[in-house]
């Protein structure tokens, strides 16, 4: 096999790898941005999988079954949001801790998906899912039209997502404002601005994303659902915001560098190199910590007050 | 503490408590489970017979010392996630030495065992709070993936390495280590139930983490640099040396609890060993107010629920994930609890709120200031 094969078929599978923790990770960044800190992104994550699968699964003998997984990514998207409100309702309202609280709404969803997937569906079963949709002419370009454009349409969708999140960050009077709560939520409160219904606006917005996010996942990704399928892209999502230094680009970055580490080494079990399967499952986990440690200058960069609770009844 | 803070706290715990219990009943009756029977099954079924007692008890041991390990480490202002994973760490090292020094006399090759068990478990934490304190990795991501990581460590132990010789060869192939020597099996404290001495071991870890948090400098200094960085390093108080401590402890209990479950129930390394130990231990510290006097009775509650959800299991059909569940939403409502509880404002109002649904007639006839 010839080194550009070789290099054909990594990034052929690196590109619908990237797109669960890319999607994530854009709307993480929303979050982030405005200021609250989601780790329950890992359980909106597990539920939009869940439900993604799920109503496709219930509609596939019934009249609905040509709008099965159109109806599966709204109930995922929508599903998404509602985490999102109800994190939003716990740290924005009730000004909870963060850290905790997403671990408890990580907790919530992973469990949730899990009881509902056993009680409704029980084993392994697979749906058809969405098929990939080559766009016309585009695919037939050598070595690019493999890459990029043979791929399901929610692939493409992740992708525009990223010019599209950077105008709406950058350009728009609602960016500005997600922006502005993040960075001084008082200033911005001063001048007009709602801090708390920004904060769940975009709070919303990353679940809706990451909802949408699962959906592919157990959709596109693995046509089947089981408890363990996200298996902790949530989290890495959350690292990717840190490693993008909260710009839409830096997360499309980090998530074809994951992703492209991670077909990488798919490859090479294909390619026959023999290494313990157990340490090719690790590697995006270590290479977090590693990613995580050396992005301790970018810190900086952030939204400065991302973590804390605003009270603006609180004088200080 | 006053009359009306008591009155407030009372309110605001028995109302997230109602909505927690609502919002779980809502999941039930979704999956065709009567909520009211359910509850009454966690929570009564456990209880009805000495061997449930115990049974929860063998539960609350891993909960009791791994929530105490997570309360020093809350406590100092770091949070910590890892402990599914020093668990896992816990059992290799402790199984490992137990399996390499079989012939030692039990005085010495259990403290030994045990001792190895915290200290894996106490590295494995170190190195998230080492991250933190050098490099400013958030402690929430990097204990994380060190779950994940350890876990598959664990599972390339089970199966390479550390797999019994036994199961290679006339097994079933199971997943697991050789069977302990007996100088390390921890005894029994009821004859004819699986209730061992670890439960006095735990006991008494948390006489000593009261001790070390609130009787000793190095425990007032952790405690500080949680409660406030800022004003701790200004006292002096190298404050991220000080969350590098906080996590080796938070470890070390968390790798002694392995090193217990391993010596005490399963008596050799088993897949599914932490059996979610590691999230349970952050619902019972929170839920025992970060206080080894509250943990020791939460760690308790929370083995009735565990005992009581695996019951359910197999009586009403519903699935154990529902523990995870249960356990997600009471962290919800102790965080929001808690906002509450600090935020002297909502107390006002909710006084207020109090006040106005008394009748105008029974106010006047107190007749206090206005």
């Amino acid at each position: 096999m010839s080194a550009s094969v070789m290099i054909f078929n990594v990034l052929c599978l690196a590109v619908p790898f990237s797109v669960a923790i890319l999607l994530a990770a854009l709307g993480e960044n929303f979050n982030q941005r405005a200021g609250v800190f989601n780790l329950g992104c890992d359980g909106i994550m597990c539920m939009g999988a869940f439900l993604g699968f799920m109503v496709p699964f219930t509609l596939q003998a019934g009249p609905l079954a040509p709008y099965g997984n159109l109806l599966g990514i709204l109930g995922a998207v929508a599903v998404g949001c509602l985490l999102g409100l109800l994190f939003a309702l716990v740290t924005v309202t009730f000004r909870a801790s963060q850290g905790i609280a997403g671990i408890g709404l990580q907790m919530l969803g992973w469990g949730l998906s899990g009881t509902l997937f056993r009680h409704f569906v029980g084993g392994v079963t697979g749906v058809e899912g969405i098929p990939a949709m080559p766009i016309p002419y585009l695919s037939q370009i050598p070595f690019l039209g493999g890459v990029l454009f043979s791929h399901t349409p929610l692939v493409y969708l992740a992708f525009l997502m990223v010019p599209a999140s950077w105008f709406l960050l950058y350009k728009t009077p609602w960016g500005l404002k997600v922006r502005a709560v993040g960075t001084h939520p008082r200033a911005a409160d001063t001048m007009g601005i709602n801090v708390d219904r920004t904060r769940y606006q975009a709070l919303m917005l990353g679940g809706a994303m990451a909802g949408l996010a699962g959906a592919y996942l157990s959709l596109c990704q693995a046509k089947m659902f089981s408890d363990d399928l996200v298996a902790g892209r949530g989290f890495i999502a959350v690292a990717l915001v840190y490693f993008g230094r909260w710009s839409p680009l830096g997360i499309m970055g980090g998530a074809l560098l994951f992703s492209i580490a991670q077909s990488f080494q798919l490859s090479m079990q294909v390619w026959g190199i023999k290494f313990p399967y157990e340490f090719a499952v690790m590697l995006p986990y270590v290479l977090v910590i590693v990613v995580l440690a050396l992005a301790r200058k970018a810190r900086q960069l952030g939204p400065t007050d991302l973590g804390k609770p605003y009270n603006r009844e609180m004088r200080f | 503490m006053n009359k009306q803070k008591v009155l407030y706290g009372g309110t605001v715990i028995v109302g997230f408590s109602l909505i927690a219990a609502l919002l779980v009943a809502l999941v039930l009756l979704s999956i065709g489970a009567s909520p009211l029977q359910t509850y009454k099954t966690i929570l009564t079924g456990p209880l009805s017979d000495l061997f449930g007692v115990t049974e929860v008890l063998v539960r609350a041991v891993p909960l009791l010392l791994v929530g105490l390990g997570i309360a020093i480490s809350f406590r100092s202002g770091i949070i910590n996630i890892g402990a599914e994973g020093q668990i896992q760490m816990g059992v290799i090292a402790s199984t490992a030495v137990a399996l390499a020094l079989p012939g030692l006399p039990r005085i010495y090759l259990l403290p030994l065992v045990l001792m190895a068990g915290a200290l894996a478990g106490a590295l494995w934490g170190g190195i998230a709070g080492w991250l933190r304190a050098r490099l400013q990795v958030n402690e929430i991501l990097s204990t994380v993936m060190l779950n994940y990581i350890a876990a598959q460590i664990y599972t390339y132990l089970l199966r390479g390495p550390m797999l019994d010789p036994n199961e290679l060869e006339m097994g079933s192939g199971t997943p697991q280590s050789m069977r302990l020597p007996d100088a390390v099996i921890l005894d029994y404290l009821v004859p004819g139930t699986r209730l061992h001495t670890g439960l006095i071991l735990a006991l008494v870890a948390a006489v000593l983490v009261w001790i070390l948090l609130w009787k000793t400098t190095l425990g007032y200094r952790m405690r500080a640099a949680g409660a406030g960085a800022k004003a701790a390093r200004y006292a002096g108080i190298p404050v991220e040396k000080y969350l590098v401590v906080a996590m080796l402890f938070a470890g070390g209990f968390a790798g002694l609890a392995g090193a217990v479950e391993v010596t005490g129930v399963h008596h050799r390394a088993i897949e599914g060993i932490s059996s979610g130990y590691g999230f349970a231990g952050i619902v019972v510290a929170l839920f025992g107010a970060l206080h080894p006097g509250g943990i020791i009775p939460s760690a308790a509650f929370f083995g009735v629920l565990l005992i009581g959800a695996d019951m359910t299991q197999r009586t009403a059909r519903v699935p154990a994930n529902m523990v995870l569940v249960l356990q997600g939403v009471i962290i919800l409502a102790i965080v929001s609890a808690q906002s509450f509880l600090r935020n002297p404002y909502a107390q006002e109002r909710l006084l207020r709120w109090l006040q106005g649904l008394v009748p105008a007639a029974l106010r006047s006839r107190k007749g206090t200031q206005p």
